[in-house]
């Protein structure tokens, strides 16, 4: 005998995660972990292991009992160090005590700023393709995010005009992340400058995801924060993943305006109370004498970039020239497939993991992301197995 | 630009003039003369690999030698050094600060060997005061090659 529920059916979750949908590419990495012999070009994070001294450092808080909460900030000599830094970096005065927050990675830091300034309805205006969890995280805080198509042509940098035509009294803030991921394209200096204009003349806030800040090759990055008169209005998120391949550890950081900084800091200490203590201390090493392993990575990156651009371009996947983080964006329309029957196929066929670009965004679609965060041998092998397999789709075509 | 390849070359004799060509940015007939040169003028030694013999049971025996020299006038430390480097048996020779002058790695295929030549060859070398011999008991790393148990790549195959 069954029974039948009486009242009326109601969804088991709330409407605001219903609106979120579940990243569409979750059935191909199920597909992918049943193939031996991948090489994958579909990762997010830097190949080379965290440089030694700063494992140390790690290890050797252990020893002394570093194994506490720490201040709901984050600890104040990593605050301190991180505020040397960027004034070292871009000439800008944050105050440790009220202005830095140490943060569970930027992703964290994403949800905090979502959540610290949106109330329902409002809109912030972002570029696609985007990071994935650009959109989700304003959905989450009840915003709307508004998208401001990129392409190729103009090398997938947000345009100020383009991000005018679609304020209105609803939008609250701009959210960038430059350099970029998927795309590898970075923000020049002039188009940055007009982009703060607009959000000072719509006295909008300005979200600046820099996480792979110094990851850029003969390019200068700029930190939006520095530009002029742009402090008081951004929420400068950055983070210890990629400069100092330290993904795993989960340490992020905002650097905001007092008033904005002590709503996340309430958010932040009754979800997550405070980022790992150990994280933290390895952060602090970071920040003291990571750069020469940075540098030398960086190096290593941009030969890899040159590799595999080239060879991307070579096989008939035209390729946009990326300046900065480790992802290639190449072009795969020739092929007449979209991207994820691109991305599928080429795993099944060639055993070459790719990110198709539709999970970025609808502008991302023709395109896929190859990250260049891997073995000089692995590309060069990978490069070959596509190359294999766009020459027998253009014959089948 | 030659940094650049010597960097690349470096780390991976390797690659090919076309490999470099494409890292550097370089066209490749520029990077095949910057090598040229730099195999003229001795700025590139030598092409050479890291080998862990023991995998194929060739058992070398290693030895760092301490040596202490009596400098001469006008050459100071150079030409006993000399006299040691000609030796094929030294493979690398050093002029080191600390207690000691000359820091000499010798291999050979037995201690007995490598002893007889500190014995014979080295200690008896005019201007040599004294010799500490250092047998190797264990390689971990070769020129920045660890070469038991590297590390692996451990990330998930999948990120976003």
């Amino acid at each position: 005998m069954s029974t039948k529920p009486t009242i009326k059916q109601q969804s088991l979750t709330s409407h605001r995660v219903n609106r979120i949908v579940p990243s569409g590419i979750r059935k191909f990495f199920d597909l992918l972990a049943s193939i031996e012999g991948v090489i994958s070009l579909g990762v997010g994070e830097p190949d080379f292991t965290t440089p030694w001294h700063i494992r140390e450092a790690a290890i050797y808080s252990l020893e002394k009992g570093y194994t506490m909460y720490t201040s709901n900030l984050g600890m104040p000599e990593l605050r301190q160090e991180l505020s040397r830094y960027l004034k070292d970096n871009y000439n800008l005065e944050y105050n440790p005590d009220g202005e830095l927050l140490i943060t569970v990675g930027v992703s964290e830091a994403l949800d905090l700023a979502m959540r610290a300034i949106l109330d329902p309805g409002d809109e912030v205006i972002m570029p696609d393709p985007h990071y994935v969890s650009y959109d989700a995280c304003v959905i989450l805080a009840g915003g709307t995010p508004i998208m401001v198509p990129t392409n190729e042509e103009n090398n997938f940098e947000i345009s100020a005009a383009d991000i005018e035509a679609r304020i209105t009294d609803k939008t609250k803030a701009i959210l960038i992340g430059y350099p970029a991921n998927p795309t590898g394209a970075v923000m020049s200096r002039d188009k940055l400058i007009q982009i703060a204009e607009v959000a000072r003349r719509h006295k909008l806030l300005v979200i600046s995801d820099e996480i792979y800040a110094k990851l850029v090759y003969g390019v200068e990055h700029t930190c939006l924060a520095a530009l002029p008169e742009m402090k008081e209005s951004t929420i400068l998120l950055g983070g210890f993943s990629k400069t100092f391949a330290m993904t795993g550890w989960r340490i992020g950081y905002t650097a905001a305006p007092r008033e904005i900084t002590a709503a996340m800091t309430k958010i932040h200490q009754y979800t997550l109370l405070c980022a790992p203590i150990m994280g933290q201390v390895a952060a602090i090493e970071a920040l003291k004498s990571g750069e020469a392993s940075t540098a030398e990575m960086v190096e290593e990156y941009n030969r890899r970039r040159l590799v595999i651009v080239k060879g991307l371009n070579d096989i008939g996947l035209p390729c946009f020239e990326p300046r900065g983080a480790f992802y290639a964006f190449p072009s795969i329309k020739g092929t007449g497939m979209n991207s994820e029957e691109f991305a599928e196929r080429l795993l099944i066929e060639e055993k070459v993991a790719v990110v198709p670009g539709v999970a970025f965004g609808q502008c991302g679609e023709g395109y896929v992301r190859c990250c260049y965060a891997t073995s000089l041998v692995d590309i060069e092998e990978a490069l070959s197995r596509m190359k294999r397999f766009v020459n027998k789709h253009k014959k089948e075509s | 630009m030659l940094k650049d390849i010597l960097k690349i070359l470096e780390n991976d004799a390797h690659a090919t003039t076309k490999q470099i060509s494409t890292m550097t940015g370089a066209p490749s007939d520029e990077v095949a003369k910057a090598i040229k040169q730099a195999e003229k003028d001795r700025t590139i030694l030598k092409y050479k690999t890291i080998i862990n013999w023991e995998k194929v049971g060739d058992e070398q025996v290693w030895a760092l030698i301490e040596v202490r020299v009596t400098p001469q006038r006008d050459v100071g430390f150079d030409s006993i050094a000399e006299r040691i480097y000609r030796f094929p048996q030294a493979r690398t020779v050093y002029l080191v600060s600390g207690t000691y002058d000359l820091l000499v790695l010798i291999t050979g295929k037995t201690m007995h060997e490598v002893a007889d030549f500190v014995a014979q060859k080295l200690a008896p070398i005019e201007g040599v005061q004294g010799t500490v011999t250092h047998f190797v008991l264990k390689r971990y790393k070769e020129d920045g090659e660890i070469l038991e148990g590297k590390e692996e790549v451990k990330r998930q195959p999948v990120t976003l």
